[in-house]
């Protein structure tokens, strides 16, 4: 087997596209159930709105500039739509209608209804040009011995970790404010925010939607890499693994969506690479085939969250003393 | 120890008897769960600047009629207004904005906020607070203001040596100092304490008591739910009786300690024996 290349693979997967949309991603998911409490299973919906916002504009003749600035509008209107319903249900509740309304809308966009704006199920393709157009990035390879990039990807890589790193910021001066204080005050016990004067409604909104704007974010970022929307790239998965990478970051951290982002993709790319090196080798006794590690990688990585959430709920690099108040 | 000028003294001992100054007026206020009549209120006042006590056995609708009058639970009939001003249908965090805030008989701390923290979130007026105003406000000044005034309060309730600690490690007795602290940062001018003292060792309740009492000598109303008698008699100015969701008894502490209603509805006691 060959370990280097595992380990190289691994550690592109860390700090490639996938790993910069993720923790996107998960920073806004972060904002909502991190910060604020709010389980939210439905992230992937902003995700898709963002997506679809842009590649819709940019298809009916708008440039992708504005296409960022309606897929953004989008996701705020709606995390309001979303929110004034069920922001005043119960935390389980919440996930419920969440999860229900990111596949009612992934539906909806796939329907043959919509097809005449969203084109149906084979989506909207070649929407960013105007960004690869600016790519001043002469053609070639760039890295060190096997761990290279091209031009191409040097260049989305920069706009994701550049967004991430904004973003980020953005995040820094939120949860330190007394803004973020009040929001972390509600995740703990809603009925004291309240019996304090804080209109705990009004902030559970505000974190909804600015958390449902960075999802638009990382789901436009992840379009303008492929370059296509298709409406079943939006499916639940995509918010599960939002909420595995909170988790392994540790939810309500600054930092956590970026290193958990980069953890779960290390993982991700080096299991993959290790079990295909066991079929090959025929260390597993031809009980499993290569078509067997996809699933099998879940599996593994399902054992691993639930350890997470035995051992660690707060996180790989959370602090002990805040572990320990959990278990009271 | 009732306050020297007493008021009340001169008052009839009749269930809804006007207060010469009263900051909370509550009329006919009913809350009924199925068949179930929680509360029936029909008049209560509570004068300014006094301990009132909310006695009555379990099930009274003593936490029932708090929840009621600071907007945590909506009552199918009823009025009540606090400083002249209507209270009904208004959400609970505007309750608490207007001068009256609650505490919980479980106790509430922010576990995962730090004590000082704990305190900042209840202070008032805080541009900070606003989505805008947290990413491009001023609010540094206003909030080393706050820790001023927090660290101060902190003092006072002998917690200042655990600013800085989560307040989930704190012990029981420990959070309901905070919780009483950290409702004063509202600038209440009533407080409504939902038994305070319950499941707190007898030094710490000496402890309370003695911060209850300082409430009032700041001018603060105190609104609290009991269950200790001796505890009642030694700092309440009034004593109101819950029972069934109606109030069968109010007057002074003495008063009420005789009162036969009072000792077959609450105490349960055969007459003639000492509680």
């Amino acid at each position: 087997m060959d370990w280097v290349k595992i380990l190289i693979d691994a550690g592109r997967a860390a700090v490639g596209v996938p790993a910069a949309a993720y923790a996107l991603s998960a920073i806004g998911l972060n904002l909502q159930f991190g910060y604020t409490g709010l389980l939210n299973f439905g992230h992937v919906a902003s995700m898709m709105v963002g997506a679809y916002g842009m590649a819709i504009t940019v298809d009916r003749g708008g440039s992708m500039w504005l296409g960022v600035i309606v897929g953004i509008l989008l996701a705020l209107i709606l995390g309001l739509i979303l929110g004034i319903p069920t922001l005043r249900l119960r935390a389980d509740y919440l996930a419920i209608v969440t999860i229900a309304a990111g596949e009612i809308l992934r539906i909806l966009v796939r329907s043959s209804w919509a097809e005449p704006v969203t084109n149906g199920i084979l989506g909207i393709q070649a929407f960013a040009d105007e960004f690869f157009d600016l790519n001043p990035i002469p053609v070639g390879l760039y890295g060190i011995g096997r761990f290279r990039f091209d031009e191409r990807t040097v260049w989305v890589m920069i706009l994701g970790w550049g967004l991430v790193a904004v973003v980020t910021l953005f995040m820094w001066k939120l949860t330190r404010s007394p803004w973020g204080r009040t929001i972390r005050a509600i995740r703990e016990d809603e009925d004291a925010a309240l019996s304090l004067g804080k209109n705990v409604f009004g902030y559970k909104l505000q974190s909804l939607m600015v958390g449902g704007a960075i999802g638009a974010l990382a789901g436009m970022f992840l379009a303008i890499d492929q370059q296509n929307v298709t409406p079943d790239t939006y499916i639940p998965l995509l918010t599960f693994y939002a909420f595995t990478v909170v988790i392994i970051g540790g939810p309500g951290s600054l930092l956590g969506p970026i290193t958990g982002s980069m953890i779960f993709w290390f993982l991700f790319e080096f299991l993959d690479g290790v079990m295909t090196g066991a079929v090959l080798n025929d260390w597993f006794f031809g009980w499993f085939e290569a078509t067997d590690i996809g699933p099998i990688r879940f599996a593994l990585f399902g054992v691993g969250l639930m350890w997470l959430m035995i051992y660690r709920p707060q996180g790989l690099f959370g602090s002990h003393e805040e572990m320990l108040i959990d278990a009271q | 120890m009732p306050s020297s000028e007493a008021p009340l003294d001169d008052l009839a001992r009749t269930p809804g008897v006007p207060k010469p100054d009263p900051i909370l007026i509550v009329d006919n206020v009913q809350r009924t769960f199925g068949g179930l009549q929680a509360v029936n209120v029909q008049s209560l006042q509570i004068q300014r600047g006094t301990i009132t006590s909310l006695i009555g056995p379990n099930g009274a609708g003593k936490t029932t009629l708090f929840n009621l009058l600071t907007g945590f639970d909506r009552p199918q009939h009823g009025d009540w207004h606090l400083n002249g001003g209507a209270l009904v249908g208004i959400p609970s965090f505007r309750v608490a904005r207007r001068g009256m805030v609650r505490t919980f008989q479980l106790t509430k701390s922010l576990a995962r906020l730090t004590v000082l923290e704990n305190m900042l979130v209840a202070a008032k007026d805080q541009v900070g607070e606003s989505f805008w105003g947290g990413l491009f406000g001023r609010w540094r000044h206003i909030e080393a203001a706050n820790e001023a005034k927090a660290m101060a309060s902190l003092e006072r309730f002998g917690l200042d040596h655990m600013a800085s600690h989560y307040a989930g490690s704190l012990s029981g007795g420990q959070r309901k100092l905070l919780e009483m602290a950290r409702a004063l940062m509202v600038e209440p001018e009533v407080i409504m304490l939902d038994e305070p003292m319950a499941g707190v060792n007898p030094a710490l309740t000496q402890t309370l008591l003695g911060h209850i009492s300082a409430l009032r000598d700041d001018g603060k109303t105190v609104v609290f739910i009991e269950h200790d008698m001796d505890v009642v008699q030694e700092i309440s100015d009034w004593v109101v009786v819950l029972s069934q969701g109606t109030v069968i008894a109010e007057g002074p502490p003495a008063h009420i300690a005789s009162n036969h209603d009072v000792i077959d509805a609450y105490l349960g006691l055969h007459h003639g024996e000492k509680p």
